[in-house]
Parts: C-alpha cells; structure tokens; sequence
C-alpha cells in the first residue's frame, strides 16, 4: 500500500519534473525565467491548475512572437501543494535558486499572506490573479484580480439600484476574504441608509452541506415584503448543496437572487446547473463576452489544452492582463531587474479580454470593467449589467474608517502602500 | 332583416377583435427577438394582452427556456425538450414543424425582471385554469403583483369559482385591496377576512395597520381596526411559532437520518467486527460514483437512475468491502493501529483511483423531478421532497438491516460470531467467511448512503472525508455494536444541531456538539448503549 503511494508521489514529481524540462529547449544562459506557484495537489488543485495551463500557453505565445529582449522565455513551474507554508518555501525558491524574473501565482488570501514576506526580503516581484479583500500594497505584488471595489460594490449598486433590493443577506464561509468584504459591505450599505435590521450576516464552515435551517432563515428573512437579495461569498463546494437548497425549498432567483463572487464557469462545469438559473455572479470577464479578443484567446486556449470542453474563466483573464503588463514593462525598462520593472510598469496599458484596455495604477491595482451576469442552463453567464468604463482598484477600502484615510502610491509621489494621510505616516506594508 | 343588421356589427367586431389578437401576438413575438430585455418585457405584456388563446402556451415556454428563434427563418418556435435534437411547434400557430438541431436554434434568454413579470401574467391567465391548485398558485402569484386589473379579474373570477380553498384564497387576496378602502368599516371588514391567513404577504400589510407615524400617532385613525389588526398578528404569530418549530424538527430528523446512514455501516463494520475502517467515507463515495454512471448510461431514463442505482451502489461497495476485507483487513484481526493505518492507505488509493478516472472537478448528479420541490403541508410549512424521500429511505435501510440482522441464518452466525468468536467456530461457523459476509455488508450499506448524498451535496474526490468523522462520533456516541445506540445518537446529534443553530450559528452550533460529545465520553466512555462484543471484550 505504501509503496504504491510512494510511486504515486514520485510518478507526480516526474511528471512536473518533465513539464519542466519540455518548455526548456533553450540553452539556460539565453533564457528569462517566470515562476508559475500554483497548488498542482491538494484541495485547491481544482482551481490552480488550470491557471499553471494558463501561464505556459501564455508563455509559450510569447515565445512564438521571439520571446522578451531576444531571449526566449522559460517556465518554472512548482508545486506548493495547497499547502500554506510550502508557498513560501517554493517562492524563496524560485526567487534565490532559479533566480526568476518574475513569479505569477497564489490563489486564496492565506498563501498570499505566507509569501509576502518572502517577496519583499527579496525583492521579487508577484502577480496575483484572484479577487480578494483588499486592505493590502504592496511594493512586490501586483494585483491582477478584483479588489472589494471592483466586485463587491458594484453588484450591491446593481442589486440597489436595478432590482431595488431592500433587505440583503450577507452569507459567506468562516475564513478572512468573507469577513473582510462583509464588513467593507456591511459599512458600505449602512452608509447608504439601510437599516441595521436589514441586513442579515451568516458564516458557515468550509464544506458545510446541510443549509437548511440557513435557507429557512433567509426565506423568512424574505417575507417581510422587502425586495431581498442574498450576497454569496460561500466558497467552492459549499455552493452545490446551497443552491440545491434554494431550489428546494422553492426559493427561485426571480424572489430572492443570489449574487456570487466566488462561482465561476470552471466552477459550473462540474454541477447540475438546473437550481441556479438565474442566480447572479460578478465579476470582471465572462467566457461569454462578446469581443474578437474574446473569441481568440477561448479558441487558442482550447487548442493548448486539446479539449474543446474546457471553459475559460476570471482568474485567467487576470493572467493574461498581467503578463502582458509584465511583458510591456520589461521592454520598456530594457531589462527583468525588479526596480526597474517597479518604475516601469506603473501606468502601462495591455489589453483585458472584454475589448477594453486595462491600466496598472500607483496603488498596483488595475483597472476593469465589472459585469454582472445570470447563470444560464448552459453553465455560461449572461450578461445584464456592466459598469460604463473601467473601475480603478483601490487597495484600501473606503467604507472603513480605519483603511478610509490609507492611501497607497508607489511612485516617488509617496512610495509607499500605507500612508497614513492623518498622522502622515508610512507603517510598512500591510495593514493590520 | 333586421336581426343582420344588428348582428353584422357584432360579428364585424368579434372578427376585428380576434385579426386584433393575432396582429398583437404577432408584434409581440416579435419584439421577443430582440436582445434587449426592455423590448423583450414589452412583447411579454402584448402577448399576455393579445388575448390570443396560444399566449399562455407561448409565455409558459419562454419562462421554462423552451422558447427558440429558429436561426435559418427567424421564426419564433417552441421546443418540446432539451435534448440535441427535438421537435418544435410553430409559437404564433401551434403548427407542427418537424424535428431541428439544437445547434440551428437560437435561445430566447431572459432575466429576473422578466421572470417575475412571466409569473404574473401567466397568473392572470391561468385563474381560469380547470386544475384547482394551478388556480391556487395563480391566486398566490398575484399577491406579489396588486393592481387595480388583478382586483377586478379577482373579484369576477371569485364569483364562479368552485374550490374552496381558492375562493378563500381569493377573498384574501381581495380584501387586502380593501385596507386602503376610505370607510373604517370597510376595513374592519377585510381584517376579519384575512384573519387566520398563513400568507407572508398578509401579515405584512396587518403590520402596517398597526404601526405608528413618525409623530407618534397611528397610522390607522380607527381604534376597532387597529385592535382586530392586532389580534390577527398575534394569532399569525402563535401560529408560525408551532410551524417553526415543527420545521427546525424536521431539519433535525433529516440531518439526523443523513448521520444515521452515514454510520450504519460503520456501526456494522466497527461495531459489531471491531474493525476501525477509515475508507468507510470512501465506500460511501464509490456509491454516489454509482449514481453518477448510472445516470450517464441512460440520460434519458433520469427519473429512474436512482431506482437501478440504489442496488448497484451496494453491490459496487459491498464487492470492494469484501476485496478491502479479504486482502487487507484479515491479516489485521486483533491489530486497531495497523487496521487503522492500512484502511487510511485504502482511502487515499480509492480517492486518486477516482482522481484519475473521473477528473479532480466534482461530476454533476442530476435530481430527478420527482425528488425535486416540496410537499406543502399549510400557507406556512412546506417540507423538502428530497429530505423527505432520504428519511423514509434511511427508515427501510436501518428496518432492513435489523431485519436481516435478526430473522436470517446470516444475521444469527454474524451475532455470534461477534459475541464469541471461539465458541461460533467450535459450532461450526465459517468464522472468515461470516467476516467477509458483514464486512461486506457494512461496506454495502455504506455504498447506499452514498446514494442518498449524491441527491444533497457534491460528488466528488472529497465527498467521504466529510462524513467520516462524523459517522465515527454517531457510532461512539451510540455505543459501540449497537445498531438501535446509532440511531438515536444520529438523530439526537441532528435534532440538537438544528435546535442550536438559529441561537449560535452553523459554527458555533458544531463545536457545542462536540464539546457536548467529549464530556458526555468522558462520563461514559461506552457510549449511550454499551453493549458486549469484540471490541468490548478487548
């Protein structure tokens, strides 16, 4: 039996171990190395994977149109294990052994968090692909993905102002990302003359499957004759039984939408999307997005990955902006130094996938548009609203008095990603 | 002579009239083409307002997504289903038009709003409906949608309605146009009417009777209004009471059965072998696969893939429970730690093994109508088809296997063996046999409970790690190598589960469980329910 896992074990590492080599034709000296640090085992597999896909087709792209400075690019790809710790392993890895240029990775808060030390002791530099909290600059990463501003506001705006929703549910998992939104949310929505009544806050434990008394609760919570509208940041698998339970309980998305930030199409893929038409999700790029860049990345990620199935998804998109940011910026520096590329990147502008230009700001944000759309029979999302022109991030919210007066700016102006604009003080990097 | 001439008019108006409907049904339609959901809202009210007896048909398709535009003609169509290629109805005549591809379809999309006002008028059309309960529903949609139009089309449809249950539904739904009404009396009148009425719609505008100005005066100037106001939400408010809690227990007993038939395998293979079987969950897992495949080789027959299921999952189970069991397991008797370790190896090879066969992605189990929606008990409580259909299936499990257990040879070798090894075998028993038999067995029966979760949760790689400690806590708690020990510790953990939850919250609630569980082990390390068997003896 041991020994059969032992094989498992290393037959996986080989096989890395071979990723490794097939994208590393070129001789080591010509070469620019990128990290790729996403789990390839453990619980987040499921979602990490496709994004390491995702950086080689992108790298791989690159190298077709003659690589960066002349030099092609090489791929190096680790495998943290969804494990928290093995982040910051790999990453002094990857920035003191292989000497990286650039590392693209990370996708739940907590593995962010490990590896941030790392990347400021060394000087790295990491793009981070995943909508998060916010409440956080720093001089190293780049947020590619949505900060609360980005998502969260937007889709209770949406929900306020066309579906005139009255009452909301704050539902999310027990972990940082849920708490930290509800609470920009919470604040957000107090700010807008709901009443404290009104709103409703729930946490459940990762996984939970039995959300009946929650789904009774909510209906109740619904029948007041107030338009109620449930805000979803339940995370990964808690989402099936969840949606089941609405439908079950005859709660359709016409009486009582929920909006998601955290259910995408690679999600949808693998459920019966039957009790969720209609539920809403927001996000920066659907699949369904109608725009010939669109349609050209969807074809020629098809094509890398040999499966006309697979689905393309918001965490994808956030990669391919920030790689060719990253890209851009090196050729305007002339050079992968991370300084240089610090100074560079700061105000470029690279293509987004829903027809529009994206642009990296001072606070190391980007600019998106926001949509939101209806999950459909298909497991695709319709779109019935977006924003008019992009949405620049903003890494410290304003609907917290305490983040309210933190700016974060990384050119000469301040260099700096928390600057207190009362006591006009710059405290490190992170917010505590 | 004279009779024509007045008919002539009539008929000339009746024709117009019904030119009329079809021109609006025609514009209607197709104004559903467009891609915009304001012109698409607005060809849903012309159609409704056609008057055109097709409007219905046509409405209730485009709410359930059947509703296409044929890609070649631009013609509206219906489809009769979902499948790749189907039969389609023309929607303006009804006229059969053959089969078609769904690929040269192209789907009529809506939003919410839509569905919404989708719900309303196919309301408004279906109160003459001959089914008393679509009539019941209708009445119920149009609390949601008052207008001075659905007031009068109530109050004409109350007059020749038969059902009782629907003319009360319609007085309620009348008399709450009333409580606008100028004249106190008028209003005292519709309380009184709508007093004793479930409906979450009604105890809302009584609340609104009773509440007061932002100058502290009433809303409502009439004393005698206000009081019967008063009383009728106290009655609604005792009323919901006893169904609330009569929900909160019914949500108890179906995680309870959930936990019960999670761990009546368990309660088999650790309770009456002794053998501390960590790839349980995993036994639990290869039946939801079961379903899974089950469902993929005849995804036409949907609605019967549980009932093929059902037996196949436990023979799928039961047959590695007995492989587990020959080839791993009985080297093992009398060793807890090594069983433990090798059974945990065993879980992680099935898990990857499902890995590898079926993707890392959870696969996606459909429900089938019949176990989807609710039984509607009252206005007020409903009850989940499918909790309902796993309780009454846990009951037939559990009866079966004390049935089994009690009445048959194997069942009396099983005891046996499992009070007195030695002496069994001095009788005669096949000891190793009889081993594989309830190994196997418990492994089987593990195989049906992941059935019954396919139908509440994810199937997946991971789906038996979320059970796992929870059926060891049910088995524990019970007392170990007791079947009845399992069922009332499941469903006391559900009940107590439930009953905290709306106090502490989904989190807090669990960990008072098991803090509860700790203490009450520590008291009375046997369990509920001690019983002599094997491991007792040990």
């Amino acid at each position: 039996m041991k020994h059969t896992l032992l094989n498992a074990r290393s037959l996986c590492a080989g096989l890395v171990a071979a990723l490794v080599v097939s994208v590393t034709p070129v001789r080591a000296e010509d070469t620019i190395k990128v990290g790729v640090l996403h789990s390839l085992s453990g619980t987040m597999a499921i979602s990490e994977t496709t994004l390491k896909d995702t950086m080689l087709m992108l790298i791989d792209e690159q190298n077709k149109k003659g690589g960066l400075l002349g030099k092609k690019l090489e791929a190096v790809v680790v495998d943290p294990a969804s494990n928290w710790p093995l982040f910051a392993e790999k990453a002094r890895e990857l920035l003191e052994k292989d000497k990286v240029a650039a590392v693209f990775g990370c996708w739940t808060s907590v593995s962010r968090k490990s590896v941030l030390p790392v990347f400021e002791e060394l000087n790295g530099l990491l793009f981070y692909p995943v909508q998060y909290e916010g409440e956080e600059s720093s001089k190293n990463v780049f947020y590619t993905g949505a900060a609360p501003n980005q998502q969260a506001i937007p889709a209770v705006d949406y929900l306020m102002n066309d579906l005139e929703v009255k009452r909301w549910v704050l539902a999310g998992t027990d972990y940082v990302y849920p708490r930290t939104t509800n609470k920009i949310l919470e604040a957000y929505l107090k700010a807008k003359g709901v009443a404290a009544e009104d709103i409703m806050i729930n946490y459940t434990p990762f996984g939970h499957a039995d959300w009946q008394s929650i789904v009774a609760d909510i209906k109740k919570f619904g029948s007041a004759g107030k338009k109620t509208a449930v805000v979803s940041t339940i995370n990964g698998d808690a989402n099936v039984p969840f949606y089941k339970e609405l439908g079950n309980q005859g709660v359709s998305a016409a009486d009582i939408p929920v909006v998601a930030f955290s259910v995408g199409e690679e999600e949808l893929s693998g459920i019966d999307t039957k009790p969720l038409v209609g539920h809403l999700a927001a996000w920066n790029y659907f699949m369904s997005v109608d725009a010939p860049v669109n349609a050209e990345f969807i074809k020629s990620w098809k094509t890398f990955i040999k499966n006309d199935k697979r689905v393309t998804n918001d965490p994808m998109e956030a990669h391919y902006i920030g790689f060719n940011m990253w890209v851009k910026a090196v050729e305007a520096a002339g050079s992968t130094d991370s300084t240089a590329v610090q100074k560079a990147i700061i105000g470029v502008e690279a293509p987004n996938l829903s027809g529009g230009t994206s642009k990296m700001l001072a606070n190391h944000h980007i600019t998106k548009p926001v949509l939101i759309g209806e999950i459909q029979e298909d497991g695709q999302f319709e779109t019935v609203w977006q924003t008019e022109g992009l949405v620049p991030g903003d890494a410290w919210s304003d609907f917290l008095p305490d983040s309210k007066i933190i700016e974060a700016d990384w050119t000469d102006k301040l260099n700096c990603g928390n600057y207190n604009t009362v006591t006009k003080k710059c405290s490190g990097q992170n917010y505590e | 002579m004279m009779r024509l001439r007045r008919i002539l008019p009539l008929l000339c108006m009746l024709l117009a009239m019904i030119a009329d409907a079809a021109a609006d049904l025609a514009e209607g339609l197709d104004k559903l083409k467009s891609s915009n959901f304001k012109h698409k809202a607005e060809a849903v009210t012309l159609v409704a307002d056609s008057g055109d007896a097709r409007g219905a048909q046509i409405l209730q398709a485009l709410l359930d997504g059947r509703l296409y535009i044929r890609r070649a003609d631009q013609l509206v169509v219906i489809v009769a289903d979902n499948a790749a290629t189907t039969e389609l109805l023309d929607a303006a005549t009804g006229a059969a038009l053959g089969t078609a591809a769904k690929s040269d379809l192209k789907k009529i999309a809506i939003n919410n709003q839509m569905r919404l006002g989708l719900r309303a008028s196919l309301a408004r059309l279906s109160l003459g409906d001959p089914d008393p309960d679509a009539r019941l529903a209708a009445v119920h949609a149009l609390i949601a949608a008052p207008s001075e139009q659905t007031q009068v089309m109530l109050r004409d449809a109350q007059k020749t309605e038969t059902d009782e249950r629907v003319k009360r539904a319609m007085a309620v739904v009348a008399a709450l146009a009333d409580f606008d009404d100028e004249s106190p009396a008028a209003r005292l009148a519709a309380v009184e009417t709508v007093r004793g009425s479930m409906l979450g719609e009604v105890r809302n505008r009584l609340a609104t009777l009773v509440e007061e100005n932002a100058d502290g005066s009433p809303v409502e100037p009439d004393a005698a209004v206000r009081a019967a106001a008063g009383a009728a939400i106290r009655d609604i408010d005792a009323a919901r009471a006893r169904y609330e809690f009569i929900e909160t227990l019914f949500f108890g007993l179906s995680l309870g059965f959930v936990l019960v038939l999670a761990a009546t395998g368990l309660a088999i293979t650790f309770g009456v072998m002794g053998v501390i079987n960590m790839a349980h969950g995993e036994l639990m897992m290869l039946g939801a696969y079961t379903v899974y495949v089950v469902q993929q080789l005849m995804p036409n027959h949907l609605e019967w893939s549980i009932a093929v299921a059902i037996p196949l999952a436990f023979i799928v189970a039961g047959l590695v429970g007995i492989l587990i069991e020959r080839g791993v397991v009985r080297f093992l008797y009398g060793r807890p730690l090594e069983t433990l370790l090798a059974t945990f190896g065993i879980s992680l090879f099935l898990q990857q093994t499902v890995r590898s066969i079926f993707s890392p992605l959870n696969r996606a189990v459909a429900t089938p109508e019949w176990m989807s929606g609710q039984v509607v008990i009252s206005d007020a409580l409903a009850l989940t088809a499918n909790r309902l259909y796993i309780i009454v299936f846990s009951v037939l499990v559990f009866a079966a296997l004390l049935a089994l257990l009690r009445f048959t040879p194997l069942g009396l070798q099983v005891r046996a063996v499992a009070q007195n090894r030695a002496m069994a075998r001095a009788m005669g028993v096949r000891a190793g046999w009889i081993d594989a038999m309830t190994f196997g067995l418990g492994s089987g029966v593990a195989g049906l409970a992941g059935v019954a979760l396919s139908q509440l949760t994810n199937v997946g790689p991971n789906l038996g790690q979320a059970y796992i400690i929870d059926s060891f806590m049910v088995v524990v708690f019970g007392g170990v190598g007791n079947l009845w020990g399992t069922l009332v510790a499941g469903l006391g953990l559900g009940i107590a589960n439930k009953f905290l939850e709306p106090y502490s919250g989904a989190v807090l609630a669990k960990i008072l469980v098991l803090v509860f569980i700790i203490l009450f082990i520590q008291k009375r390390p046997r369990g509920l329910f001690p019983q002599r068997g094997r491991s007792a003896e040990a």
